[in-house]
């Protein structure tokens, strides 16, 4: 899962195998989590370990995989975005705004070409995120309070645009790549394995991947390299919005309906997608497919309680159970891998 | 004098060692009541070891402890306080964005009994104390609002008026304004007037003559000299200091150096009246192609301001920078690295990356000239081997974590990520600290292929080797300002502590 070519034999042999596995407890962690509370969903419920299922748990995580792409890149960056569900809600509210809607629902709204109400909203995202950037580089306002104020703002304009009412149209192609599936296995499926695989190649394999790696690593180092760190964080802030704009289009198509507040759950997924996957909260280590890892946690865990049956409302505190413990982990590999390289 | 009282402290026979290295060897020193005892000695001599002995930072030693001739053993800094030493160290450690009044009375403001503040009466005698010290200002102010001198006088009166009996003062100087030292030095002499033993630690030979009683020299982790400061001079001192004849294998530059004739190739750099609040002012110089320049100056001289200022880390308030007859104003790093300019930080951690390979390190600053778009890892790793060989890095496994390196192969990964570049202008701050002396050789070696290669080099730094055994042409930076050229002359580490 680690995306460093860190050359792991020469490493283990430097430093025996113990210290080596230490230093790679936050990838080894998220996948014995996953395969565990696979084993026990699998174990305790039938209906669990069915190739059915696993094409509902990929369907369930999609959205928060779409998201969860941007938000890597920020968290790697030792950054944070808290307005990734607002940003998602608005822009899947604006596709619907600028199509023609049915008659019976009450918004004044403004029917344009697919296409380009496409864009615009894509635009409107774009945009959002790059005021979050100004926010954070030019004056240096913490991404933690400026994406929570920018969680207002696109909430703001979500409220503004539909004024409590619902719309249920959204451009056909948004339509397809929502709801639609293509010899059994729904778009949105292979949109979010695009996503993912173009964020983990971006991250990878490009210089600016590797930009992202090195200011989220030591931002300080970086700067006395000579990287321009502010474009790179005002980077990864825009992308953030983007992949959220585009996860809440599809999600709106997936959902079939654009209404206020839709999206509220996914800014806590996608954070823990990408923290219980192991990527670290300090920046610098980890990656998509830590991500992807913890997507399949969240996916099987939410998935799976739901085969065994348990109290819904136990189901919460369960979550909110396992995240802690995703957490606890992450500042604990942080602390051992920091003690390896001494 | 107060000469025949009992010493207020005495310690004796002190021997600390740290991983095997002795910093202190037999170290006797005594301290009397209504004394101020200055203290000298190189970077590293052993003055702050001793001082954190007594302050009760260090508790791990051999040798005996007394105080008022009683045998004690402080087991934390804590144990020191209530026995009434009191440090001042050389760094400022105020609350900023506290008032005045409160940082005068940190962690003892006056209460009433319900165990709320009282402001008017800790307000009131927070400005009766300053005003016994010459500082004059609103208790009630912010105190990060105040210029960093008068932080530091107020941070020194907090610590002076805490009722301690020692007090240890560490560089107290090298922030203050002339008048401020001024001030500081008027209130010592009249807290050793109230019985106050007071041990002043300064780089700064004449405020140490000026201000103690007595001197003690430091060298190597031994007390090499005590004398009344009336008795000795400045060159007596520095004498002492540096010690005559080959103590270490290395070379020592007691005798004079002839700097070569200042070159007359094409200028790279030219700093004209650079200056930063109290930092810098007026720094004017040139660097040219194919020259190491030193600078050279006491710690806080504004050495590292500059290396900032250079590099686009830092905004100048005035003055102008200008590669190769171009002015500039750099916005940030990156336009001070296109510009040709690089910066080799004293502090390795500050400029690699510890948990990334080597030659990750080493092809950052040329990433964007290999590739578009797409990483080609290959080539990283072909630059980074011919680096790894060049400079002898040692192991020459360059997908190895940095972190795993020594000190000075850390340095020379430093060295080759800004060689594979290559700079017009490479700043370098402090680059052999803390090196054993093979590899403060190799580092020199490299410096020496940089300017056979004709690039512009300055060096800083704050101990006199690291520049004499590097530079063609030496400056030397005293508070923010140039203060002496040496060029084409004779020049030797006296002559430069001189100077400075």
């Amino acid at each position: 899962m680690a995306s460093s070519d860190t050359v792991p034999a020469a490493a283990a042999r430097a430093r025996g195998l113990a210290p080596f596995l230490r230093s790679q407890m936050r990838n080894i962690a998220p996948f014995l989590t996953l395969i565990f509370l696979s084993g026990f969903f699998a174990f305790a419920s039938p209906s669990f370990a069915t190739l059915d299922n696993l094409g509902n748990i990929l369907t369930q995580v999609s959205v928060t995989g779409i998201i969860a792409v941007g938000l890597t890149f920020v968290i790697l960056c030792a950054e944070i975005d808290l307005s990734i569900a607002s940003i998602a809600n608005v822009t899947g509210i604006a596709v619907a705004y600028f199509t023609l809607q049915e008659s019976y629902v009450n918004i004044a709204n403004v029917p344009l070409p697919g296409a380009v109400a496409i864009i615009l909203s894509i635009l409107l995202c774009a945009l959002l995120g790059l005021v979050n950037a100004l926010g954070l580089t030019v004056i240096g306002i913490p991404s933690f309070i400026m994406t929570l104020a920018m969680m207002q703002i696109a909430a703001g304009i979500s409220a503004l645009l539909v004024r409590g009412q619902i719309a249920y149209k959204v451009p056909s192609l948004i339509t397809t790549l929502g709801s639609g599936s293509i010899g059994g296995i729904p778009w949105i499926v292979i949109v979010a394995a695009i996503m993912l695989l173009g964020g983990h190649l971006v991250l990878t394999y490009t210089r600016f991947g590797r930009y992202v790696y090195m200011v989220g690593g030591n931002r300080e180092a970086a700067e006395y390299s000579g990287l321009n760190v502010k474009l790179i964080l005002g980077a990864v802030m825009v992308i953030s919005a983007v992949c959220s704009g585009l996860g809440g289009m599809l999600g709106v198509a997936h959902f079939g309906s654009a209404q206020q507040n839709e999206f509220d759950t996914y800014l806590l997924d996608s954070i823990a997608a990408v923290v219980v996957g192991g990527t670290s909260l300090f920046g610098g280590r980890g990656g998509i497919g830590n991500t992807i890892v913890g997507l399949f946690v969240l996916g099987v865990l939410n998935n799976g309680l739901d085969h065994v049956n348990i109290d819904s409302f136990l189901k919460i505190l369960i979550r909110g159970l396992i995240l802690l413990a995703a957490l606890v982990i992450n500042v604990y590999a942080q602390r051992l891998r920091e003690k390896a390289a001494e | 004098m107060p000469a025949g009282h009992q010493p207020i402290l005495e310690l004796k026979g002190i021997t600390k060692s740290f991983g095997g290295v002795e910093a202190l060897r037999g170290v006797d020193f005594a301290l009397l009541p209504g004394e101020i005892h200055g203290l000298v000695g190189e970077n590293g001599a052993g003055k702050s070891t001793l001082m954190k002995i007594i302050a009760g930072v260090h508790t791990e030693f051999s040798g005996r402890f007394l105080v008022d001739g009683a045998e004690t053993h402080f087991r934390s800094a804590r144990d020191a306080h209530a026995a009434g030493i009191a440090m001042v160290h050389q760094e400022l450690s105020v609350a900023p964005d506290l008032t005045v009044a409160e940082n005068v009375f940190l962690g003892n403001q006056p209460v009433n009994r319900f165990g709320l503040v009282q402001w008017r009466r800790m307000a009131r005698e927070a400005g009766e104390q300053l005003a016994r010290f010459g500082i004059y200002v609103d208790p009630m102010s912010r105190l990060g609002d105040l210029p960093i001198g008068l932080q530091q006088l107020i941070e020194i009166a907090r610590v002076l008026f805490s009722g301690a009996r020692i007090v240890i003062l560490d560089e107290p100087t090298s922030a203050l304004s002339p008048p401020e030292v001024e001030r500081l030095f008027t209130t010592l002499r009249r807290l050793r007037e109230e019985g106050t033993a007071i041990v002043f630690i300064s780089h700064f030979i004449e405020d140490i003559l000026r201000v103690s009683d007595t001197v003690t020299v430091f060298r190597n982790g031994r007390k090499v000299a005590e004398t009344a400061s009336a008795a000795t001079s400045k060159g007596a001192l520095i004498e002492a200091m540096i010690g005559r004849g080959g103590e270490t294998l290395e070379h020592s530059y007691t005798d004079d150096l002839m700097l070569p004739r200042p070159s007359d190739s094409p200028v790279v750099l030219k700093v004209d009246q650079l200056s930063l609040a109290r930092s810098l002012q007026d720094v004017s110089f040139e660097a040219r192609a194919g020259e190491v320049l030193g600078i050279y100056g006491f710690m806080g001289c504004g050495q590292q301001e500059l290396s900032r200022i250079l590099f686009g880390k830092l905004k100048p308030d005035s003055g102008t920078l200008a590669v190769e007859g171009a002015p500039k104003t750099f916005a940030s790093t990156a336009a001070a690295r296109r510009a040709g300019v690089a910066l080799v930080p004293e502090s390795r951690r500050d400029m690699l990356f510890h948990q990334e390979p080597v030659y990750k390190n080493i092809s950052i600053s040329i990433l964007d000239r290999i590739s578009a778009l797409l990483l080609k890892p290959a080539q990283e790793r072909d630059i980074a081997r011919h680096q790894v060989e060049q400079l002898q890095i040692r192991p020459p496994v360059v997908g190895l974590d940095l972190g795993m390196l020594s000190g000075g192969n850390q340095q020379k990964v430093a060295l080759a990520k800004w060689l594979t570049y290559p700079p017009k202008l490479l700043v370098l701050c402090e680059p052999t600290r803390g090196m054993d002396v093979g590899a403060k050789n190799d580092v020199i070696n490299i410096v020496r292929d940089l300017r056979a290669k004709g690039l512009a080099v300055i060096v800083l730094s704050t101990e006199p080797e690291t520049v004499l055994s590097l530079a063609d042409r030496i400056l030397v930076l005293k508070r923010g300002a140039l203060v002496r050229e040496f060029r084409n002359e004779p020049v030797s580490k006296d002559r430069l502590l001189e100077a400075a």
